[in-house]
């Protein structure tokens, strides 16, 4: 056989079809909704329990219990202490995984189909009777303030929560950490946690999503062996002030302090939209082309042509209420004024005329295309229906996704940026060396500069 | 569970792993060259790294920045990575662009030079020595894993110097450096390419012949130097480092069997004792009794020459001072050596070894990079269908006799990292 060397491209093949796995959606007698994909391939199984407890609900002042709380889940039981309830989880080969973000709670465990009954009886022990053990609060509560003194010296945790705090007003949820502050932390008491718990902890505001190697049948027999006499109070409406409202004013230009910092973090952003917004998929293909994708604007220009960096990156957070628009990067101290200039001219750009049907069909191919790549695994298929629940999606999102993505227009990406980018009104947060920026960040032009430590507190 | 594995050789020496299945409609595509770090000369740290950029900035029939948007248009995922003894490049696609993979793949392999231009070299420099801040510099602890393996290698061997390298030499590299080790390690006899998920044995072996049997085998690599080591440190090895951080943190390593060797597995199962989970020795004794660390890990590095390195890694809690830190982290492993480990601690470790393993294998591309993993390292990918057996044939008498030959006091390296002093 003779060898080419000038082979023509290849050019694809026939596509193969696919679908995202076949799930159904129950409601136990108690109120608890369940959702089973039978996912037969392998002999594991994932529970996913999906609970209305995320960190926009905690209470005003002891921002951080709902974090907190979801991590006592795992810290013991009433019958079980933290170590016993480890030893058990672990010892069937099912590490219990537990965490809250913005809109949720969520407790989670893989293990052997074989197993099921057995990890599925200790993940409903977890979420119907947690200890609360005042020491294992305190271990807790001191865990998260290491993690607050550790981030002084840690520039893109850091950038992060000050971009967060500059870009809501003053007092919004949104605009302080997830885990809460030194003083909010500080302030949650094992009696604030129970009442946590009693009050959004409920069967009717919990979904169970069961991935894998077991039939829908199987799966609501487990599920109601163990959570079937589950009671609780009704499904807790929101009472809280809208976690989302952003900060008013003028372009700002927000200089956090890291001396002899050899790079700077940046984050350029503001508010954006809610998940749930009908306009989100033509969001996510415009951030796409300006800044979501390795060959994206923003990359292309700040790495490849520049090399000011190792990687420059947007996105848009989805959560239920509006999470923000934001680039961010690190570059080279020296060239932190060009950086900025740049990010600002890309998302200018983005707004004032149509993109190239080339890219736009870089960024509709690659999502349509990676879809089949992101639903590989157990974790990654509950992760998907879990967001269903959290977003209020449709139960056919998944099956009408790629052709909405496939439909969107050159037209679209230009209404999707003029609704969301509004790069007069951008926070610019930085993280770097104090001496070597404040003078030619003040030179830039483009907005009042203040300055902080890493504190967070003003210098400047 | 049973990996399908069928294999082959090309004329020009190119080893191909092929493992059919079809549960999605995804195919990845994953080379190893057995080359990393440590096959660099001296005076040129960091450049296997560089190199490895270089291989997204074109060849002869892809133009620059080609690569990964012919991936991304594809609806693929891909990356590659640089580690001590190989480097790795893999995509995973939608199963009817799996000829693009492969066709990318050859083109770089077989004719990357006329591609390659001062100004690229240049761009990627720069883009590396920020990537160098990023991860090193600009981070708390970040010297850590060029630090933890001078302390540990001789200066004379292969894992000594830094992975990432120094500005000074990233800063020497030069369009020769790049035609010398292109035409010394990235031959197809020093590569193996493993392709797993959805597509045609016979087919595939077609486009694999087609797109790679052209190229010519390379003149032999190089061999590198003795890299053998005796099994222990002979003496505790000690470093203390201070950064910009505002809590200690100690990285304890021990020398330990090499990736692969019969020794190995008791080691693997030795580090999910100590540290893997909420279970684990360290974090219950020292997160959750003495409350004296925030966070814990032990682990292999998985080197396959000369040694392998065993890491216990401890973060302290505020207040908590760096010999306190050390003392209680050393007591848990004298503990350990006495009293030996208990059974059911070993079922605890296998138990979650196999649920991460059989979790793992549901992605094409771990999938493919396991393959090759064992291709390049142990010589043969049906490995990866033993290591279960391997993982379960341990028994807590052999990881008690692999702790007490290997975590004593002969055998330990303390990096320690304690916040700077306070500037006046």
């Amino acid at each position: 056989m003779s060898h080419d060397r000038t082979v023509p491209r290849p050019v694809p093949g026939t596509p193969r079809p696919y679908h995202f796995p076949h799930f159904e959606r129950r409601v136990l007698p108690n109120g608890l909704t369940l959702v089973v994909a039978p996912v037969r391939d392998l002999p594991i199984v994932t529970l996913h329990a999906l609970v209305d407890a995320g960190a926009a609900h905690d209470p005003r002042g002891a921002e951080g219990t709902a974090m907190l709380t979801a991590a006592l889940l795992a810290e013991g039981t009433t019958s079980m202490d933290g170590a016993t309830l480890a030893d058990r989880f672990e010892g069937l080969g099912s590490a219990v995984e537990v965490g809250a973000d913005w809109d949720s709670a969520w407790v989670e465990c893989t293990g052997l189909t074989s197993r099921l009954d057995r990890f599925a009886a200790l993940l409903a022990d977890v979420l119907r009777h947690p200890a609360f053990d005042e020491r294992e609060l305190m271990r807790a509560r001191g865990e998260r303030l290491a993690e607050l003194l550790e981030q002084r010296a840690e520039p893109r945790g850091l950038a992060d929560d000050m971009f967060a705090r500059f870009a809501y007003v003053d007092g919004a949820r949104y605009g302080m950490p997830q885990g809460g502050t030194e003083r909010s932390v500080g302030g949650i008491s094992r009696d604030g946690v129970i009442a946590f718990h009693a009050a959004r902890y409920t069967p009717a505001s919990t979904t169970v999503v069961v991935v894998g190697d077991v039939g829908v049948d199987e799966a609501e027999r487990v599920v109601t062996a163990h959570l079937g006499s589950w009671q609780g109070a009704p499904r807790a409406t929101a009472t809280e002030e809208a976690p989302d409202a952003e900060a008013p004013g003028a372009r700002t230009i927000d200089l956090v302090g890291k001396p002899d910092a050899p790079q700077s973090e940046i984050r350029v952003g503001h508010v954006a939209i809610p998940r749930p917004h009908p306009d989100w998929l033509r969001v996510n293909v415009m951030n796409a082309i300006l800044g979501g994708l390795f060959s994206s604007r923003i990359n292309l220009n700040l790495r490849e042509r520049h090399a000011y960096t190792y990687g420059a990156f947007s996105s848009v957070d989805p959560r239920r209420h509006a999470g923000t628009f934001e680039v961010a990067t690190a570059v080279e101290s020296a060239v932190t004024a060009p950086a900025v200039r740049e990010i600002l001219g890309e998302i200018e750009r983005m707004t004032t005329a149509e993109v190239g049907a080339d890219e736009l069909t870089l960024a509709t191919a690659y999502l349509d295309g990676v879809f089949p790549i992101r639903y590989e695994t157990t974790t990654a298929i509950a992760g998907a229906l879990a967001n269903l629940s959290i977003f209020g999606l449709h139960d056919d999102y998944y099956d009408r996704y790629r052709s909405i993505v496939r439909g969107v227009t050159t037209a679209d990406v230009l209404a999707a940026a003029r609704l969301v980018l509004r790069p007069a009104s951008a926070r610019i947060v930085i993280v770097g060396d104090p001496k070597q920026l404040r003078p030619v960040l003040a030179g830039l032009a483009l907005g009042e500069v203040r300055e902080w430590d890493a504190q967070g507190a003003r210098v400047g | 569970m049973h990996i399908p594995i069928e294999t082959f050789e090309l004329a020009n020496g190119l080893r191909v792993t092929l493992s059919e299945d079809h549960r999605a409609p995804i195919v990845a595509v994953n080379l190893w060259y057995h080359v990393g770090s440590a096959n660099e000369r001296e005076g040129r740290t960091g450049f296997a790294h560089l190199f490895e950029h270089m291989l997204f900035q074109g060849s002869e029939h892809v133009g620059a920045n080609e690569h990964f948007e012919l991936v991304q248009r594809a609806g693929g995922t891909l990356n590659g990575s640089t580690w001590l003894e190989r480097t790795n490049y893999f995509e995973t696609v939608p199963s009817h662009h799996l000829e693009t993979a492969l066709w990318l793949e050859a083109d770089r392999m077989g004719r990357l030079l006329p591609a390659m231009t001062q100004e690229k070299l240049d761009t990627q420099r720069g883009v590396v020595q920020n990537e160098r801040r990023w991860s090193v510099d600009n981070q708390p602890y970040g010297t850590w894993w060029e630090k933890l393996p001078a302390l540990c290698f001789p200066p004379s061997h292969p894992f000594h110097h830094s992975l990432i390298g120094s500005f000074a030499d990233l800063d020497a590299a030069s369009l020769d450096d790049i035609a010398g080790f292109f035409r010394t390690f990235y031959t197809p006899d020093n590569a193996v390419l493993t392709v797993a998920g959805d597509f045609d044995a016979t087919e595939a072996r077609a486009l694999v012949d087609r797109h790679y049997g052209g190229i010519a085998r390379g003149s032999g690599r190089p061999p590198l130097p003795d890299m053998s080591l005796p099994p222990t440190f002979g003496t505790w090895l000690r470093e203390t480092v201070e950064d910009d951080v505002m809590v200690p943190r100690l990285f304890l390593a021990s020398r330990s069997p090499v990736f692969g060797s019969e020794d190995y597995y008791a080691a693997s199962v030795c580090g999910a004792v100590l540290g893997v989970k909420r279970g684990s020795r360290l974090r219950r004794a020292l997160m959750r009794d003495q409350e004296v660390a925030s966070a814990v890990s032990a682990g292999t590095w998985d080197l396959a020459k000369g040694a392998d390195l065993f890491v216990v890694d401890v973060t302290a809690r505020p207040g908590v001072t760096p010999s306190q830190l050390e003392s209680a982290t050393v007591a848990e492993i004298d503990r350990l050596m006495a009293d030996g480990v208990t059974d059911l601690e070993v079922e605890r470790a296998i138990a979650l070894l196999e649920t991460d393993f059989v979790q793992a294998m549901q992605s094409a591309g771990d999938r493919a990079d396991k393959l090759s993993m064992f291709a390049t390292l142990c010589g043969a990918p049906s490995r990866l269908n033993e290591e279960l057996e391997r993982h379960r044939r341990v028994t807590a008498a052999g990881v008690t006799a692999f702790a007490r030959e290997r975590l004593g006091a002969d055998n330990r390296a303390s990096l320690m990292y304690v916040p700077k002093p306070e500037a006046a």
